[in-house]
């Protein structure tokens, strides 16, 4: 025990500030407490302490609107009510964060590397940030990047992890290079089956070898050309928040394949096998299951495509209006792989359906804008539902979909209250 | 380790002495922690600059950040029934008390949760606190049904003016 307290204060000798004192000192003391060594103090140090006493509005620290829901600040899990998604191009103050670890110190762009390897390249190669820059040609596309487990406060029985409702979605504008464009100038073979991605964020328990999260796509989706290696998000750096300064961006599947603060990608002959790639991890039943039961881990299967879904973004849930007034409704639609072809909204809870007007994504795996003017026939209490549906006919169930153990791919349609007076 | 019969008066007088210890570490760090908050915001390390701060003294504690009001910890928001004290020290040192008060689950979800925790991210051995750490849990978190779609809730009502498009 002393042992591991003395070290840790060691590993900080070159930090001479009181502060800095202080802090190794309560981590020591909070090691006392819980009867077990905080062996890696030094990079739990700089992200967690003293969280009890946290002042101020940590939301405004962060470049995040005031009104966004944290769900979990220890590893950062916040979330956009629908009414903030309203933008055409989600603003970066806008965007949800689903990080699993601790954010990275360093993310100096100039010193930045991303290094290619694994067993289906015909070499490893590494590039600094510029030389990406400069070798590959820029592309800017507009990417749902949507959590798995977005709608997660649904299942019943709960699901555990972080209790996302409707906003772990957004659809913000990325600038980069294309990934297939730098794997062909590296050479991959055709034993190429998965692609892997390694980030530089910090695990939680603080150990320096202990991986976060690494997941990846099949080499299919890791080709398309909206799978950018992106460098600029709105026109601007990316936040610190969202992966500064380089990010993995893969539209229309689980948000958690768009890897952060990337460093390395992995061309692997198999399924990648990275933390957070095996069961029940971003895996669903391959087979519906009852409410609650248990399902063998080789019962799983990795999510892919993320499924259609819409959200109503404009009035915000809880609006009152005269009897005879139009309501104007508009928002998103989206599909993950396909394309949303029509969505339509009820205000008799699902008994008819009206066409809603819909606009053409302005690029594959970008949302699409849906508009109506709703016309209600008497006072009282209603509620606005939206349905959308894709390219191959599937829409969105009205009630919370087939259960799963950890609570993903919700896609009911999103309801809002309105009540005429 | 020097092995110590806890059938002697010496060993309880050593016991309480330990407790004694103890609590005092636990008011002390409490305090440290207070001021080093007070002092520093550790955001401004890790994000962009925050305009100066006006100078203010330095030994006073947040008042907002200690305490237990009306039967929740205020710090962490943890339900203080027994054995809250125990799941703050041993589940936050990771992660936030957040990702315990906005789940639910039974005891043996909670189990689950321990169990996938100690062997994928290095959680300790709770030993025979783990008890009463899932007592806590399962009955301050547990679930509620909710059927296949809730009432909407909380919703807050406001006039909505006629828009002019």
């Amino acid at each position: 025990m002393s042992k591991e307290k003395s070290r840790s204060i060691r590993v900080n000798k070159g930090d001479v500030s009181r502060r800095g004192f202080l802090k190794n000192s309560v981590v020591a003391a909070m090691g006392t407490l819980i009867g077990a060594p905080i062996v890696f103090s030094e990079n739990v140090r700089a992200n967690m302490l003293p969280l009890p006493f946290q002042q101020g509005d940590p939301l405004k620290d962060l470049g995040k609107d005031p009104a966004l829901i944290v769900l979990n600040d220890r590893p950062w899990n916040i979330e956009t009510p629908p009414h903030l998604l309203d933008d055409e191009i989600t603003p970066a103050d806008k965007m949800f964060v689903r990080n699993n670890g601790l954010l990275p110190k360093e993310t100096d762009a100039g010193t930045w590397t991303l290094s290619i390897d694994g067993e289906a390249v015909k070499r490893k190669k590494s590039y600094t940030l510029q030389e990406l820059k400069d070798k590959f040609p820029h592309y800017s596309y507009q990417l749902v990047l949507e959590c798995g487990g977005n709608g997660r406060a649904e299942f019943n029985p709960p699901a555990k992890g972080n209790q996302w409702r409707l906003g772990a979605i957004h659809c913000a504008r990325w600038t980069g290079v294309r990934l297939k464009d730098v794997l062909n100038d590296v050479g991959i073979t055709d034993k190429a089956k998965y692609i892997g991605y390694y980030g530089k964020d910090i695990h939680l328990s603080g150990n320096p070898d202990k991986v976060v999260i690494s997941r990846g796509v099949p080499i299919h989706k890791a080709l398309e050309d909206e799978t950018l290696i992106a460098f600029s998000l709105n026109g601007g750096p990316i936040p610190k928040l969202h992966g500064q300064p380089l990010r993995l961006v893969v539209g229309g599947w689980p948000a958690s394949t768009s890897g952060k603060w990337l460093s390395r990608i992995s061309v692997r002959d198999r399924v990648h096998d990275g933390p957070k790639m095996e069961a029940p991890s971003y895996s669903v039943p391959k087979f519906p299951v009852e409410p609650g039961s248990k399902v063998k881990h080789e019962d799983f299967k990795i999510i892919q495509s993320m499924p259609v879904k819409s959200l109503i973004t404009y009035p915000k849930s809880g609006a009152m209006i005269k009897e005879g007034q139009k309501l104007e409704i508009r928002g998103h639609a989206w599909a993950g792989d396909r394309e949303v072809k029509h969505v339509e909204y009820s205000i008799d809870f699902g008994a008819t359906w009206k066409e809603a007007r819909l606009s053409p994504p302005p690029n594959r795996l970008a949302w699409q804008r849906f508009q109506a003017t709703v016309d209600f026939p008497q006072k009282g209490y209603y509620e606005v539902w939206a349905k959308a549906t894709d390219s191959a006919g599937v829409s969105q169930p009205m009630v919370v979909p087939g259960w799963n153990p950890k609570g993903y791919l919700n896609n009911a349609t999103h309801r809002i209250a309105v009540k005429v007076v | 380790m020097k092995k110590t019969n806890t059938h002697t008066g010496f060993s309880r007088l050593v016991y309480a002495v330990f407790l004694t210890l103890l609590a005092f570490v636990l008011a002390i760090s409490l305090s440290i922690l207070a001021l080093i908050t007070y002092q520093d915001n550790h955001m401004a390390e890790v994000f962009k600059p925050k305009p100066p701060r006006q100078a203010t003294p330095v030994l006073i504690i947040p008042e907002a950040a200690e305490g237990v009001r009306n039967g929740v910890d205020i710090g962490t928001g943890l339900i203080a029934d027994e054995g809250w004290e125990m799941v703050r020290a041993n589940c936050t040192a990771c992660h936030s008390a957040k990702l315990i008060t906005q789940n639910r689950q039974t005891r043996d979800g909670w189990k689950e949760v321990i169990a996938w925790m100690q062997e994928t991210q290095g959680l300790w051995d709770l030993g025979k606190n783990e008890e009463l750490i899932l007592d806590y849990l399962a009955k301050n978190y547990a679930p509620e049904n909710k059927g296949r779609r809730a009432n909407l809730k909380n919703i807050q009502w406001y006039v909505l003016k006629e828009s002019r498009n």
